[in-house]
């Protein structure tokens, strides 16, 4: 067998891995270190195989397309069948897979003799297939279907520390909300049935033209509001930073990393392949909630000290940022401008991976943080680049891809998207054009938010004294873990320096759902210089940038060796204002870190704080104080409460009608009857 | 010839860079009737430094150490991408206006960073405030560079300088002045002049830049303020260049370098000068006034992308 045929069987090999290895896991689970080697192990081959499945896919075109299961009745069709857009979200979710569970062997030791890992093992390896099929299947019907599965594996993980009454809330918030998304995404698939009669997606191309408006509108909203509670976009992202930080964090890392992506997958699906030719509304709609998202997300994220929850609510930004992509390639294709919209779209997609490596290595640094020193509270953290310096170090860079800094990758699809925004300008004369700038300057602040939030992250809980003896103990990641950042990591560094390499890959994606192949006009420089569709509309060279870095480094070291090589250099204490010692207690603390944002942006906020002090004898004499400070939950408190109390009086009125009494039952279903003869009758 | 042209702007920049501190400082000495140190004083000052030893904290860790070099390299490497004396700049292909925006913030995320290492609560306070006025300060800076670069077609900044020159009669449009309006505060923010920051004090209450860089010294602060003065020439650059490239040459023949020489200098002259009379003339702001000043310059941006429609 050559290579050509074996890459057929490579993504039934990753999706039997995964099966298989998850049945191993669940039937070893009273020997975990044998679950967790057996589980985990099937795991990254699956993913490797899927890594390689896609690759090739993408790069050859050779479509794999097979029946999973017999159908068990004409319209469920178990069937797989790879597309460009397929297979990249499948690479998405490899890629991450693959790094992650090489990492969970190490992390999910902590769990031996204490939780059940063979259950953990099990439902994270069908929690990779659930996800991957979603991406692979065919029809609508085999979507919802692993749609649903994976949002119960899902929650099975979140509420896996279940002894937890914060996981179980989390869970219940996310159970719900996720089934309101379902039901949204249900009617929106039977009002694309209702135009063929088919839920196979070769019958659902382009068919948006064929529904009249009311029903494309009505489809419209619901499937944005079905892959938005997905994806988080705010306001329908309440649970995420619930569910996010509570689950084991390889868990949290998937989740944040691919999870939330099925919202965007979903969302490209259907908006630009079933849904096409999109209204300029939409994609205007697209684009500002992109905006606010991304701005909201990172203003969230600065006034939070758990460092999960700190990246669940980053992961609200960068969906942001992907949907600023997507609304902007959206209107482009309403104002026919298909070379635009392709360069948007890509500035999406390219974002989509990125986000998965770099908050995939932060997820898998924060739970190295709290593998070492069990708490996930940045202002009992500190002086961590000393206890953990390799984890400190994955983070940083972390860190810098996701601020959006050169030369790593967030900064390419960030400038991307920049040069998409920046040209959307030109393309059109009507007013809706200052959508485009001003989608760029909230981008911009977004971006310099997200540094502010991340000096704050890395700086409070890796740098300066430790503020806890729990982080006086800690100890660096075994090596599994710091493994799986580095696979991470890695893959920062190289689709930050060589996007060229990588573009190319999703021409097959633009080609399918634009006509066009963007990436010729993407490179240029004899692929060393990235450009936004010409060398004169703007270019970026992040190798260059590298090297010129190094080439200048000889300067300054020049300048050390004649100047500076014979002076005294001496380590010595901090400045402490001639006190006796520094102690960790006159360190800034991450609240008053990001207490002036907290300050200017208070509308939002709506900061809230509470002192008590009780005294002795006169005002000046303290014995103690209380002091408590929060910032309101505005979506909880200004849409989601009025929404659960009003439901929950409607029930209440309703169940007067239940009384408990057969013959009224009874009496129901006979005025039911009547009710509905005579409607039949009168029709 | 293009590794020649890169030196050159590289010396330029460099020694440049200092003496646009002196000019102000001296600026504002005579307008204040002191007759303040000599223009060359920030060239003795960097040379003293080189030469000190050093002081590093002992809770520092290797960031604090990398930190001057990335600050200063980073710094150096913009002001080799943008245009000076001439639009011939080989290295504005590397990256444009948003890749110069970015590289600058790179430098500042680690001084910031750094300024939290050494566990002195002064460190944090300046990181915070630093990143806090950066952060607002983005929006409109980028807004009113969006307006040239989209009147260019072009964020590579020789383009826009370029499409610039050829439409001068571009210089009275209201778009093109108040977006000038506009960079000019962001240029007085990220400068860490008066009324944002006072780069004179050392009061723990005000300060901002100044409060982070606390515990460096000997050539770790030589790199740091010479990093922090290429950084002004930098936006300085930006703002007579993209908005007046009167006189900026687009060859590299001795004559066209000499009076774009002849030129920039009077032009950054005239900037400094407007910078001294608003240090003079101003008080420094409360920390929580900032973001009102920051937002009018995003209105201003903002005026100038919209006045098409207005005007």
């Amino acid at each position: 067998m050559g290579l050509e045929q074996f890459a057929v069987h490579l993504l039934p090999i990753s999706l039997w891995a995964y099966a298989v290895s998850a049945m191993a896991s669940f039937a070893l689970t009273r020997f975990p270190r044998m679950a967790s080697l057996a589980g985990f192990s099937g795991a990254w081959i699956g993913a490797l195989a899927g890594c390689w499945a896609s690759f090739t896919f993408l790069s050859r075109g050779t479509s794999p397309a097979f029946t999973l299961l017999p159908a068990a009745t004409p319209l469920v069709r178990f069937s797989i069948q790879l597309d460009p857009l397929a297979a990249f979200f499948t690479l998405v979710v490899s890629l991450l897979g693959l790094a992650i569970s090489i990492y969970s062997y190490g992390y999910v030791t902590q769990y031996y003799g204490v939780k059940n890992v063979g259950s953990l093992v099990g439902f994270f390896n069908l929690l990779l297939l659930a996800t991957t099929l979603i991406f692979c299947a065919d029809n609508a019907v085999f979507l919802l279907i692993a749609w649903e599965l994976m949002a119960l594996f899902a929650f099975v993980l979140v509420v896996f520390e279940h002894e937890h009454p914060e996981a179980r809330r989390a869970g219940m918030l996310y159970f719900v909300m996720s089934h309101i998304g379902v039901g949204c995404l249900i009617l929106g698939f039977l009002l694309l049935f209702q135009v063929n009669g088919s839920f196979r997606f070769e019958d659902l191309h382009n068919i948006g033209a064929q529904l009249s408006l009311s029903r494309r509108t009505a489809a419209f909203f619901l499937f944005f509001v079905g892959f938005g509670i997905k994806a988080g976009v705010i306001p329908l992202h309440i649970w995420l930073p619930a569910a996010h930080p509570v689950a084991p964090t390889n868990v949290s890392a998937l989740m944040s990393g691919v999870l939330i992506k099925t919202g965007i997958y979903g969302m490209v699906r259907v908006f630009f392949d079933f849904l096409t030719p999109p209204p300029v509304s939409l994609g205007l709609l697209i684009l500002a909630a992109g905006s606010m998202c991304a701005l909201l997300g990172v203003l969230y994220a600065l006034v939070e000290h758990d460092l999960k929850r700190l990246l669940a609510f980053h992961s609200i930004e960068n969906i942001g940022i992907i949907l600023m992509g997507l609304g902007a390639s959206l209107m482009f294709i309403s104002f026919h401008q298909p070379a635009l919209a392709a360069l948007a779209l890509v500035a999406g997609l390219y974002h989509t991976l990125n986000h998965a490596c770099f908050k995939g290595l932060l997820f898998l640094g924060a739970g190295a943080v709290l593998h070492a020193t069990g708490t996930r509270n940045m202002e009992a953290l500190g002086g961590l680049i000393r206890r953990l310096p390799w984890t400190a170090f994955f983070f940083l860079l972390g860190a810098v891809a996701i601020s959006g800094l050169p030369p790593l990758n967030g900064f390419v699809s960030e400038w991307l998207t920049y040069q998409a925004l920046l040209q959307g300008f030109g393309a059109t004369q009507v007013a809706v054009r200052l959508i485009f700038p001003i989608g760029g300057a909230l981008l911009a602040l977004t971006g310099a938010l997200a540094a502010a939030c991340f000096v704050k992250a890395v700086g409070i809980t890796f740098l300066s004294l430790p503020r806890s003896p729990h982080a006086e103990r800690a100890h660096e990641a075994p090596r599994s873990m710091l493994f799986g950042m580095a696979t991470l990591g890695l893959a920062c560094v190289a689709l930050g320096l060589f996007p060229m390499a990588f573009l190319p890959f999703l021409d097959p994606v633009t080609q399918e759902l634009l006509q066009q192949e963007i990436s010729p006009q993407l490179i240029a420089g004899n692929g060393w210089m990235l450009t936004s569709l010409s060398v004169e509309r703007g270019a970026i060279s992040t190798p260059g940038m590298a090297a010129l870095f190094l080439a200048l480094l000889p300067l300054p070291l020049a300048l050390w060796l004649v100047f500076a090589r014979r002076g005294r250099h001496r380590v010595d204490e901090t400045w402490d204002c001639g006190l006796d010692r520094l102690t960790s207690q006159m360190e800034y603390t991450a609240t008053a870190y990001s207490k002036p944002l907290r300050m200017i942006f208070q509308a939002i906020y709506r900061p809230r704080r509470r002192i008590q002090a009780d005294f002795a004898v006169s005002r000046y004499f303290t014995k103690s104080i209380h002091f408590e400070s929060h910032i309101e939950p505005t979506f909880e408190q200004l849409i989601y409460r009025p929404v659960n109390r009003a439901i929950l009086r409607f029930s209440r009125s309703v169940r007067r009608v239940q009384t408990g009494s057969l013959s009224a039952y009874l009496f129901y279903i006979f005025v039911t009857l009547l009710i509905l003869l005579l409607w039949e009758r009168t029709r | 010839m293009t590794l020649f042209q890169v030196l050159l702007q590289m010396v330029l920049a460099l020694v440049l860079a200092p003496l646009i501190n002196g000019l102000i400082r001296k600026g504002k000495a005579l307008l204040q009737n002191r007759r303040g140190p000599g223009l060359l004083q920030p060239y003795y000052d960097l040379l003293k430094l080189w030469r000190k030893g050093t002081v590093v904290s002992r809770h520092a860790s290797w960031i604090f150490r990398v930190t001057p070099y990335i600050s200063f390299l980073t710094a150096l490497m913009v002001s080799l991408m943008i245009p000076m004396i001439t639009t011939a700049v080989p290295l504005s292909f590397f990256g444009g206006v948003i890749a110069v925006i970015y590289l600058l913030a790179l430098g500042r995320f680690f001084v910031a960073l750094a300024a939290l290492d050494t566990a002195s609560a002064f460190g944090g306070m300046g990181s915070s405030r630093e990143m806090t006025v950066a952060a607002i300060a983005e929006p409109a800076m980028m807004l009113s560079i969006f307006s040239v670069a989209i009147t260019a077609g072009s964020t590579n900044l020789s383009q826009v300088v370029k499409s610039t020159l050829q439409h001068q009669e571009q210089f009275l449009n209201p778009g093109h002045i108040l977006a000038f309006a506009a960079m000019f505060i962001v240029l007085i923010a990220e400068t860490g002049r008066i009324p944002v920051d006072n780069p004179a004090t050392h009061l723990e209450l005000t300060m901002i830049h100044e409060a982070m860089l606390l515990e460096y010294s000997g050539h770790y602060l030589a790199l740091i303020e010479w990093a922090v003065a290429l950084k002004q020439l930098v936006l300085m650059t930006l703002l007579v260049n993209i908005f007046f490239p009167v006189g900026v040459g687009s060859g590299f023949t001795a004559a066209s370098l000499a009076t774009g020489l002849i030129a920039f200098l009077a032009k950054l002259l005239l900037l400094a000068l407007a910078v001294v009379l608003v240090e003079t003339s101003n008080a420094k702001l409360r920390l929580f006034r900032v973001p009102e000043l920051l937002s009018v310059a995003f209105i201003l941006a903002l005026l100038a992308l919209a006045s098409p429609f207005i005007f």
